[in-house]
């Protein structure tokens, strides 16, 4: 094993200016903004903007997986909240709007959490039974239709701005410090990284690790339902089929770009977001320069890899890779 | 010991060997010389720098400074396939060979006889068989390696090294997992193989074993040469002085000094705790400054009265009481609230969380006891891990290093570190010096009578039962999952112990090491 990087964090900024300066380079208008009645516009604004709901559902699936687990459900469950918001949001009020939908997205993390915690199902098996169920189930609410709805106040969720910002940008920092508050300033990130380093040694040190992977899952919940109001509010409606549809890869491409380990332990919000931010520059960067969208898919794979070896520890540096060729020829 | 070959040649030459990991130097000026024929002990504690000078001269490292020579010429490998092809093979503890494959094709993975490009199975078979006879080694070498006993593994991967015509063999820690019988096989293995001029590099931390069956002894201390010596003018003490550095302080000789057991206060109590099929009920009383041995043979239920007592298990029968109040211990987090603690003897599985530091490893068990909303700033972590840190001697003194990169012994006094910052009423310990080199061993038994003077009560399991005579002011001896003796004060002595253990049944008792 090698001691871990000091300069953790370092590929990850590295790839998000590198791939902001491609974006730069075939688009050169990407850093201009500008304020246009009360809200900034322009392409740097947009790619928070559209970054958010991966961003969010990367904040709760970074903890899923520091614990050792995965969610793949995440995206199923945000077509659940979205479903429920476009269905009520013409009928009934803001606050019991996103009550229910939040609500909504709660009840399937603790689904899922007592699935992985209670009866110990694998967790790649455990949230795929809702990734499967859980787009049947926003189908069933929005009866296979497109739900849309004209509430302004939802609308403003998705469309509107603070300080001129984008409300979905403000939504995800103001969740990323939630988060962050509550993890690093109880002591739940200490448990969840031991959790997930070592859950048997954890239980022996008196840790309640069922209770730590319980919370985790309903966290991820909560995010996923978050990201699928703001998804909806987007759009002015609720499509079951394709809401959040292929989301939790991008999300769990995020938490791994972020440098958290899918075998658990050492996790880091920050970096989380960064690798949604890092996905997000590059889909818009590809728009932008009007290359066909399909490539967007392989770009995402070289980039991915590339951050991945800038990570490995066996690739520490050229001249350990030298040493390896040199050592291959002998 | 003349071994039929000349025993002046020097086989491995190593010298002026140096190697640094960032700040921490490794090695530093390190003469190493092997002959043939010879099997050459190489000790120091944990960290001294054996296993890295292992892995130097086997390529896993690549050295800094300093000269390999094999046979005269010198040698850089760069990998240990490349050691191997040079003539150095190494046998690990954890043998590295694949346990579904049969014992056929582990010795000849790689290097299967064949005809059109096909396997020769039974040409392979045949040559396996004779290669194993060499050995004094009859199985079915058609099975899976996998049905075998790690001794036997061991041997097996000890025979495809020297078959892949090794001149020299590391073997590192060979005998951890081996009863006694399988010790004595291995070794006249050893003696086979020195016989026909292979030179046997041996690194064991059982100090017995080495007078048994080296000829020379290297030490290394904090990664530099002490000294080379004849193994047999060089007595035991002089060896651990060597070793450690300083005199093995009177730890392992004395009994600790009695006081009447009954003139301390019970501080838990189990009438009639058993779990069906687990443990037969038992009887158990621990009081505050006691410390209380559990012996008996492997499987003998000492472990798990261990995980009885601190919840792991649940009990389905009797009643537990913690200062002489009735308590359920559902599990460990209901033990740990009672402030007991329990050092597993499955350090790596059980006890460290290897990703992470030090500091976080010791505040583990404090935090959990707080609970979530109860943090420990950072500050007060910091306090707690130098604190730990500097009474327990922990090295290197990092709080900030992952706690896998430290040696065992240093892994072992975190994890005391981890329990002690919760100053518990009861720590149990589970094998608390195994794997551990001397003297860690001898620091953690005298860490082991520090605590009890300061009003713990203990529960230690071990086998080495000279141990257990040492610290422990009652003992409790188990056979076939069931307490049948209990010794106190003067009637503890090892031959007591083993007569207890043995009284119905065969003998199989390893003997006490002395």
């Amino acid at each position: 094993m090698m001691p871990r990087l000091p300069r953790r964090g370092l590929a990850q900024v590295v790839a998000l200016v590198v791939i902001l300066l491609l974006d730069r380079a075939v688009s050169p208008q990407f850093f201009d903004v500008r304020l246009q009645d009360g809200r900034l516009f322009g392409s740097i604004v947009d790619v928070l903007n559209r970054g958010a709901p991966v961003a969010l559902l990367s904040l709760g699936m970074v903890l899923v997986i520091a614990t050792r687990g995965i969610d793949l459900s995440v995206g199923a469950v945000m077509a659940i909240a979205g479903a429920i918001a476009a269905s009520l949001a013409d009928s009934h009020g803001l606050p019991l709007v996103l009550a229910a939908a939040l609500g909504a997205g709660l009840v399937c993390g603790i689904w899922n959490g007592i699935l992985v915690a209670i009866f110990g199902i694998q967790p790649i098996i455990a949230t795929l039974i809702l990734m499967v169920a859980g787009r049947g189930i926003a189908q069933l609410i929005t009866e296979g239709r497109i739900v849309t709805f004209t509430s302004p106040d939802l609308v403003w969720l998705g469309n509107g701005n603070v300080l001129g910002l984008p409300v979905p940008v403000v939504i995800i920092a103001v969740m990323l410090i939630l988060t962050g508050a509550v993890v690093r300033w109880s002591a739940l990130g200490l448990l969840i990284e031991a959790t997930g380093g070592n859950a048997r040694a954890s239980e022996l040190a008196g840790i309640g690790t069922r209770a730590m992977i319980l919370a985790v899952y309903s966290w991820c919940g909560l995010c996923a339902a978050l990201a699928g109001v703001i998804a909806a509010a987007d759009i002015m409606g609720a499509d079951a089929n394709n809401a959040g549809l292929w989301l939790e890869l991008d999300a769990i491409l995020a938490v791994v770009i972020g440098g958290t380990s899918l075998f658990g332990g050492r996790f880091s919000l920050v970096l989380a977001v960064t690798g949604a931010l890092i996905i997000q520059a590059m889909n818009t960067g590809i728009l932008l320069s009007g290359y066909p969208p399909e490539l967007n898919l392989l770009l995402k794979a070289a980039v991915v890899l590339a951050v991945l070896l800038l990570q490995s520890p066996r690739l520490a540096g050229i001249a350990g890779l030298a040493a390896r060729l040199r050592g291959a020829k002998a | 010991m003349d071994r039929g070959t000349d025993p002046a040649a020097a086989l491995l030459e190593v010298r002026k060997l140096a190697k640094s990991f960032g700040a921490l130097v490794a090695l530093q000026d390190v003469d190493f010389t092997l002959r043939a024929g010879e099997i050459h002990a190489l000790l120091g504690e944990n960290g001294a720098g054996k296993s890295t000078l292992i892995k130097v001269v086997t390529g896993v490292f690549a050295r800094d400074a300093g000269v390999v020579r094999l046979g005269g010429v010198d040698i850089a490998p760069r990998s240990a396939k490349a050691a191997l092809d040079a003539g150095i093979a190494t046998v690990y503890q954890e043998v590295n060979l694949l346990p579904n494959l049969s014992v056929a094709q582990n010795l000849y993975l790689g290097r299967q006889p064949t005809r059109l490009g096909l396997v020769q199975q039974s040409e392979m078979r045949r040559r396996a068989r004779e290669l194993l006879a060499e050995f004094g080694l009859h199985i079915d070498v058609a099975a899976p390696l996998a049905d075998f006993s790690v001794a036997i593994q061991q041997l097996i991967a000890i025979a495809r090294a020297v078959d892949l015509s090794a001149r020299v063999l590391i073997l590192d820690e060979p005998t951890s997992s081996l009863d006694h019988n399988e010790v004595e096989i291995l070794f006249r293995v050893m003696r086979q193989l020195a016989g026909r001029g292979i030179g046997i590099v041996f690194v064991s931390h059982f100090l017995d074993q080495v007078y048994a069956i080296s000829d020379r002894i290297t030490v290394l201390r904090n990664g530099r040469l002490i000294g080379e010596r004849e193994t047999g003018s060089l007595p035991r003490l002089e060896l651990i002085r060597m070793m450690l550095g300083r005199e093995l302080a009177e730890t392992t000789s004395e009994r600790a000094a009695a006081t009447p057991h009954e003139a301390r206060d019970v501080c838990a109590s189990f009438e009639g705790y058993g779990k069906a099929g687990y443990l037969a009920p038992f009887d158990l009383e621990l009081r505050h400054g006691e410390v209380v041995g559990l012996a008996g043979l492997l499987g003998s239920g000492r472990t798990e009265t261990a995980r009885l007592v601190f919840g792991v298990e649940r009990a389905d029968a009797g009643l537990a009481r913690v200062e002489g109040v009735p308590a359920r211990l559902q599990s460990p987090r209901d033990a740990v609230r009672h402030g007991f603690g329990y050092c597993s003897e499955e350090r790596k599985t059980e006890g460290i969380v290897a990703d992470l530091t030090v500091r976080e490893n010791i505040v583990l068990a404090l935090q959990a006891k707080r609970g979530l909303l109860r943090p420990l700033s950072r500050s007060e972590q910091d306090e707690i891990a130098t604190r730990f840190i500097g009474l327990l001697d922990i090295r290197p003194p990092e709080p900030e290093r992952p706690i896998g990169l430290l040696s065992g012994g240093n892994q072992q006094k975190v994890l005391l570190a981890r329990w002690l910052a919760t100053t518990p009423r009861l720590l149990v310990l589970d094998e608390p010096t195994r794997g551990i080199d001397v003297g860690a061993h001898a620091e953690i038994i005298r860490l082991i009578r520090e605590l009890c003077r300061e009003g713990l009560a203990l529960l230690v399991i071990s086998s080495e039962l000279d141990e257990i005579v040492t610290y422990s002011d009652r003992v409790v001896v188990l056979r076939d999952r069931a307490h049948v003796e209990e010794l106190r004060g003067d009637a503890i002595d090892v031959s007591r112990i083993l007569s207890a253990i043995a009284a119905d049944g065969p003998a199989s008792v390893r003997e006490g090491r002395t």
